[in-house]
Formats: C-alpha cells, sequence, structure tokens
C-alpha cells in the first residue's frame, strides 16, 4: 500500500515539473498503465507471502531452539540434584563451581535459603527471580563479565529439598541472533523483490506501452482522415495482437463502407445528373417551341415518364447502398430459397409467355437461407428481368424451339444456389466482372430500358447474405447464379 | 370522403388538398402533428394522410396516440424512407397503409379511396360484378353462369380486384396485396398477369368489366 502511495506522489510530482520535461511525462504516463498497477498488486502479494513464509520459519526455529534449552537446562538440573542427593550441599557446590568454570553459555547458581549465593557464575539477577521457582525468562550480569553489557537468559529455579535453591540457565544470545539474521534476511529479501518487482514491472509496463503508442500513433493518423493506416501487429499472437487484427478488420470495413458512400455519391452526381439535365432541357424546349396544348400535354407526360425512372434509379441505389451497410441483416429470418424462386418464376412466367420465351422453374426441395425474402426476392427477379430482356435477343432457336429461361434453387453442400440460364447472347467473359459493377450497361444493352443497376443490386444481396454472384456461360447464354450460405451453417461475416 | 392531411411541407400539402378537392373529396390540413392530433381526435374524418416527419408530434407518434385513445380512422403513412423495415415499423405503429415518396396523386388517391371504403369491413364470402361472381369459399368463379377456371394467383387477384370493385386499384397495390412484395420489378410485369386475368374473365362477353385507368391503375366494375 505504501508502494502504490509512493508510485502515485512520484507521478503527481512529475505532472507539474518542466525541468525534466519529456521524460518525467513518460515516466508519469507508464505509472499510469494498467500494467504497471497490475505488476504493483502481484508485487504487494508476494510480499505479503514472502514476509509470512519467513515469519512462519522464525518463528518455528525459536520454538525448536527454546525446545532445546529447556532440555538442557532439565538435563542439568536432573543431574546436579542427583548431586546433592548423594554428597548434599557440599558436592552440588563444587559441582557447580566446576561447571560455571567452563567456557560457554550456561548459567548456574546456588543460594541459602536467605538467598546469599554460594557457586556459580551469576553476577547479578532482576530482583525476584530466585523466590519463583519454575521458568522465566530474565536479564542478568555474567561474574566474569566486565564490560558491563546485559544479557538475556532463561533459567528454571529449583527449589532443594533443604531450602537450598538452584538456578541453571542458558543465555539466549543464540535466538536473538537467529532473530537479527532473519530482520536482516527480511529486509534485504523486501528491498530486493521490491527493486526486482518495479524494475520488472516498468521493463513490461514499457514494452507494452510501447506498442500501445504504436497503436494510438496510427489511430491518430485514422482520425486525421487516411483510413488506409492499419494497426501494427507484432506476430506474438499476444492478446494485442489480437485486438490490433480485429481492429484492422474493423477499419477495412469501415474503409469498404467510406469508399461504397464516395461511389454512391459520385455516381449520383453522374447518372442523376444527365437525365435531370435532359429532363430541364426537355421543359426549357416545351416552354420555347410548343405552340398548342397537346404539345404541352406531350411534354409533360415525358417529363413525368422522366422522373420516373430517375426515382427508379435513386430508389435502387439506395437499396445497394443499404444492403452494402449491412443495415438490412436486423430483419432476416429463415426463408426458403425453393419458395423464392417459384414465387419469382410465378411472377415473370406470363411476362417472358408473352415475349416467346419459356420460364421454367426448378426447386423440387426446400432450401433455407438465413436472409430477408424481400431483398432475395428483388435480386432473383432482377436477374430474371434481365434474362427475359437480354436471353430473348437470340430470338428462336435454329430448331424452331421456344427459347428458354430456367430458375433453379439447389443445395450445393453447405450452400444453396439459386440460378437463372438462359440462352441469349451471354455476357463476353471479358465483360463480366464489369458488368456487376454498378451503372455498367453493355454496349449490346444500350437500346433496352433499365436503370443499370440490376446486376450490382443483386450482387450487393448475395454479398449482404454472405454469398456471391457468378456469371458464367451458359453454352450459349448466361448463367447467373446467387450463392448463399445454407441455413444453420455457421456463416463467416461477410 | 373527409381527409386530414398532416404534412409540413405547405406547398406539397396544398397540392394534395386541391388534388383532393379537384375529385370531389373535402380535405383539410394541419401544419404539424400537435395540430393534427387535435383535429383527428375533434373532427370526423374517413382517412388521415399523415407525413411520418412533423414538427413537434412525429406521425407515429401521432398514430399511436390516436389508436390508443380508441379511434380508429384509417391511417396513410406518407415517407421519404421507403425500405421494408421503415414500413413495417409503420404498420406496426398502427397505420394502415405506407407510401413512400416520391409518389403519384393516382396511387395516393387509389390508395386512400380503398381504405375509406375499407371502413365498413364487411366481408362478403361471394362478391358479384354484373354477371361475375367469386366464391370466396369454394374457391369457384363464375360468369354468366358458366365456370371460369383460374390459377391461384389469378384467383387471389381477381379476389383483390373484386374486393374493391368500382374502385381504381394500382400496379404497386396488386404487388404488394396479392404477391406480397414491396420492391420494383422494373418491367410492368402485372399487366400481364392483368391480361391474362383478362382474357378469361372478359373474353367472348360483351360487356367488359376489368378497365384500364391510364396513368393510374385498374378498376372491375359493372358500366351498365
Amino acid at each position: 500500500m505504501t508502494l502504490s502511495s509512493a508510485a502515485s506522489a512520484s507521478s503527481a510530482a512529475s505532472a507539474p515539473d518542466d525541468s525534466h520535461g519529456w521524460r518525467m511525462t513518460a515516466f508519469g504516463k507508464i505509472l499510469r498503465t494498467t500494467t504497471f498497477k497490475l505488476t504493483l498488486v502481484y508485487l504487494t502479494v508476494f510480499v505479503l507471502f514472502a514476509a509470512f513464509l519467513l515469519g512462519y520459519f522464525a518463528w518455528n526455529t525459536r520454538r525448536l531452539i527454546t525446545e532445546q534449552i529447556t532440555q538442557t537446562v532439565d538435563a542439568e538440573i536432573t543431574g546436579l540434584s542427583e548431586q546433592y542427593r548423594q554428597g548434599g550441599i557440599r558436592r552440588l557446590v563444587l559441582a557447580v563451581d566446576a561447571r560455571s568454570r567452563r567456557p560457554g553459555s550456561s548459567l548456574y547458581l546456588v543460594t541459602t535459603p536467605a538467598g546469599e549465593g554460594l557457586a556459580g557464575n551469576v553476577g547479578s539477577l532482576a530482583t525476584g527471580i530466585l523466590e519463583t521457582p519454575g521458568w522465566t525468562e530474565t536479564a542478568y550480569r555474567r561474574l566474569d563479565d566486565f564490560d558491563g553489557g546485559e544479557h538475556h537468559a532463561l533459567v528454571r529455579v529449583f527449589q532443594l529439598p533443604s531450602g537450598f535453591r538452584l538456578l541453571v540457565g542458558r543465555d539466549l544470545e543464540e535466538r536473538e541472533r537467529l532473530r537479527d539474521i532473519v530482520l536482516a534476511a527480511g529486509r534485504w529479501s523486501l528491498a530486493i523483490v521490491i527493486v526486482i518487482g518495479v524494475a520488472g514491472g516498468l521493463f513490461v509496463t514499457r514494452r507494452v506501452l510501447r506498442r500501445v503508442d504504436a497503436m494510438t500513433e496510427t489511430t491518430r493518423k485514422i482520425m486525421d482522415g487516411d483510413l488506409t493506416g492499419r494497426l501494427p501487429i507484432a506476430g506474438t499472437g499476444d492478446e494485442l495482437d489480437r485486438l490490433a487484427e480485429n481492429l484492422n478488420v474493423m477499419l477495412e470495413r469501415i474503409e469498404a463502407l467510406m469508399h461504397g458512400l464516395k461511389e454512391v455519391s459520385d455516381n449520383i452526381a453522374h447518372d442523376l445528373k444527365t437525365p435531370l439535365t435532359r429532363l430541364r432541357n426537355r421543359c426549357e424546349e416545351a416552354l420555347r417551341l410548343a405552340e398548342d396544348e397537346s404539345q404541352y400535354r406531350a411534354a409533360l407526360e415525358t417529363t413525368i415518364e422522366e422522373s420516373e425512372a430517375l426515382i427508379r434509379t435513386f430508389n435502387a441505389l439506395l437499396m445497394i447502398a443499404r444492403a452494402e451497410s449491412g443495415q438490412a441483416r436486423d430483419n432476416m429470418t429463415e426463408v426458403d430459397a425453393a419458395e423464392i424462386a417459384r414465387g419469382v418464376g410465378e411472377l415473370y412466367e406470363p411476362l417472358a409467355d408473352d415475349k416467346g420465351i419459356a420460364l421454367k422453374v426448378e426447386a423440387p426441395a426446400a432450401a433455407p437461407v438465413h436472409g430477408n425474402r424481400e431483398l432475395i426476392s428483388q435480386a432473383l427477379a432482377n436477374l430474371v428481368d434481365n434474362a427475359i430482356k437480354y436471353g430473348a435477343a437470340n430470338g428462336t432457336h435454329a430448331n424452331g424451339a421456344m427459347p428458354e429461361i430456367l430458375v433453379k434453387a439447389q443445395g450445393e453442400g453447405e450452400r444453396i444456389l439459386l440460378t437463372v440460364a438462359d440462352g441469349g447472347l451471354g455476357i463476353p467473359e471479358a465483360d463480366r466482372s464489369r458488368a456487376v459493377e454498378r451503372f455498367v450497361r453493355l454496349e449490346q444493352s444500350r437500346s433496352l430500358p433499365g436503370s443499370g443497376l440490376g446486376l450490382s443490386l443483386a450482387a450487393a444481396v448475395a454479398r449482404l447474405h454472405g454469398g456471391e454472384l457468378k456469371l458464367e456461360d451458359n453454352h450459349p447464354g448466361l448463367r447467373s447464379v446467387i450463392s448463399l450460405p445454407r441455413a444453420g451453417v455457421t456463416q463467416a461475416a461477410a | 370522403m373527409r381527409l386530414l392531411i398532416i404534412e409540413d411541407d405547405r406547398d406539397a400539402a396544398d397540392y394534395l388538398a386541391k388534388a383532393f378537392r379537384e375529385v370531389g373529396h373535402v380535405a383539410d390540413l394541419a401544419a404539424d402533428g400537435e395540430e393534427g392530433l387535435a383535429h383527428a381526435l375533434d373532427g370526423q374524418y374517413d382517412v388521415l394522410i399523415v407525413d411520418r416527419m412533423l414538427p413537434k408530434v412525429d406521425g407515429l407518434t401521432v398514430i399511436g396516440t390516436l389508436r390508443s385513445k380508441g379511434i380508429e380512422t384509417p391511417a396513410l403513412i406518407l415517407s421519404a424512407l421507403g425500405q421494408v423495415d421503415d414500413r413495417v415499423k409503420g404498420l406496426r405503429a398502427g397505420g394502415d397503409d405506407y407510401l413512400p415518396k416520391p409518389y403519384s396523386f393516382s396511387e395516393l388517391l387509389a390508395r386512400t379511396e380503398v381504405l375509406a371504403r375499407r371502413r365498413g369491413g364487411r366481408e362478403e364470402t361471394v362478391y358479384r360484378v354484373g354477371d361475375l361472381e367469386l366464391d370466396r369459399l369454394s374457391h369457384q368463379v363464375t360468369r354468366a353462369g358458366t365456370e371460369i377456371v383460374l390459377q391461384p394467383r389469378e384467383f387471389r387477384l381477381l379476389e383483390y380486384l373484386m374486393k374493391h370493385a368500382g374502385q381504381v386499384v394500382t400496379r404497386t397495390m396488386l404487388l404488394e396485396n396479392v404477391w406480397d412484395y414491396h420492391f420494383d420489378p422494373q418491367t410492368n410485369v402485372i399487366d400481364v398477369h392483368i391480361s391474362r386475368l383478362r382474357s378469361k374473365i372478359d373474353k367472348g362477353f360483351t360487356q367488359a368489366l376489368l378497365h384500364t385507368v391510364r396513368g393510374a391503375g385498374y378498376v372491375i366494375r359493372d358500366t351498365k
């Protein structure tokens, strides 16, 4: 806890300090990062754990030492009281005298019942010790110790049968030294753990921070309007990489959307202004030249017709933009593509028949897709409409049979294919990808009505549903295929 | 028919009122949602024409408030938003029909008249126009006592036309109500369906019942 408050204090201090400039600010930035705060939390936990471990070790060792001392003292008391029993006080005094002269940390004292010392190596004791038989921890001074230093000892006072008292004890220096060692070890290891921990934390944090800074830099560039920028990926596959990858996918999507938006506005500018100009010219011409009511009426009628075509183009454009932005995804349910094929086929069959084309539908089995019935129907309707317009261009076949359009819905593995195949002129391979683009009307179709958006709309709807529109050669003729993921199969985001 | 037009665009509102009056209807105007709501609560109207985006109280709220007060006057929503989900939202809010802008007056007129007539709520089992009869239960169609065999879709087409006998129905209305499609099929596919139906019910009879109204749509009526 003291650590983190110290850290925040230094970061707070760094903020107004201009003399150290950037480095201090950068340091403050590091201190504020999540990684660094996390390091501090880990550090605290680790220190507490180490302190507990050390404390437990010290406590156990101390207990062991104390146990050893009491055992030794008990043994000596047993030995000495045996001497007393055999040879009386004289023998005891002699024995104590002999033992007192030995070097070591043992203490001995024999006193008369009145408390006068007879033998031993104890100089002075805390008062009252001799009056209380049993174990005591006390301060004492040795006889041979002249420098006056006080020591501590664990002593046992034993009352002999005749009223004499025997005191045996052992110096606790060993135990105190152990405490000092443990404390020193604790201090050092704490210091080392903190230094290494903080240094490690700073190191890791700086590395992470550097990567995040690089990301921020790119993001700032992107915010300034450069949508081509992508976040750097270190290639380690860690969480930052995954974040960067996802953000990059998001950026790609945004870029595509922006691109689409720009294209729509460009197209609106280009392809709506032309018919609008035509409309206006026609009105001006009528005002200038028309002489009677019927001519005005004719001019007005063409104006309405033109405006209707304009509205149609405009609606198709909005529809494409909407499909491409993915907004229509909210209204998707499971729909049967076979039913859509039958519905659209049924809608267009009389029209085809009218133009001398046989329109056939092959949709025997249910073909479930997750989608928007209206949009898929409209996409398929556009393809059928195209097939009727351009597929009949060949006229009747050489053998006199009626030209044919086949609308098919079938499952193929995990895909559902909606196919419209005609026997017309088809689209030359080189032009096929261009035909799907907005407003492209190939040379052969200029004379026919239409916004030129039918195929683009079908393609946009297919993409919205996670599928695609393919144009293929039908030998002869064109085969347009809308390929959609089968419902129930997990689909990748389009 | 008495109409209330709630539309904040003055020009568009004036044009609509004038056009409705020309064909013999009475049209009142309201310029914002609050005024419109007050009018609709006070007056007796056959149909409300409500712009979706209005100052003060928006169109959907106006309709929602009326419905919550038990006022079931049919309401047609006009909106610049024409997509399927916007339409669904409009109908869910209590609207009875939805027409995206820009619209033609003939389309609006046809839809308004159908809404006004629907108020009777009379659902007959047998529709009759002249000597043409359609039985909705047995799915039988006869003309002058002779049975006419129709495809299921042709039956539903005729059913819708006869339900609104004497009223003009537009191609979009047919596409929406008979086929349940709300998109523009580019080519006039409906015309071909109508001409097929016409050849089945009118062919061989001196009296034609199914008529084309130029610039508007179709109407089934006994002209006698």
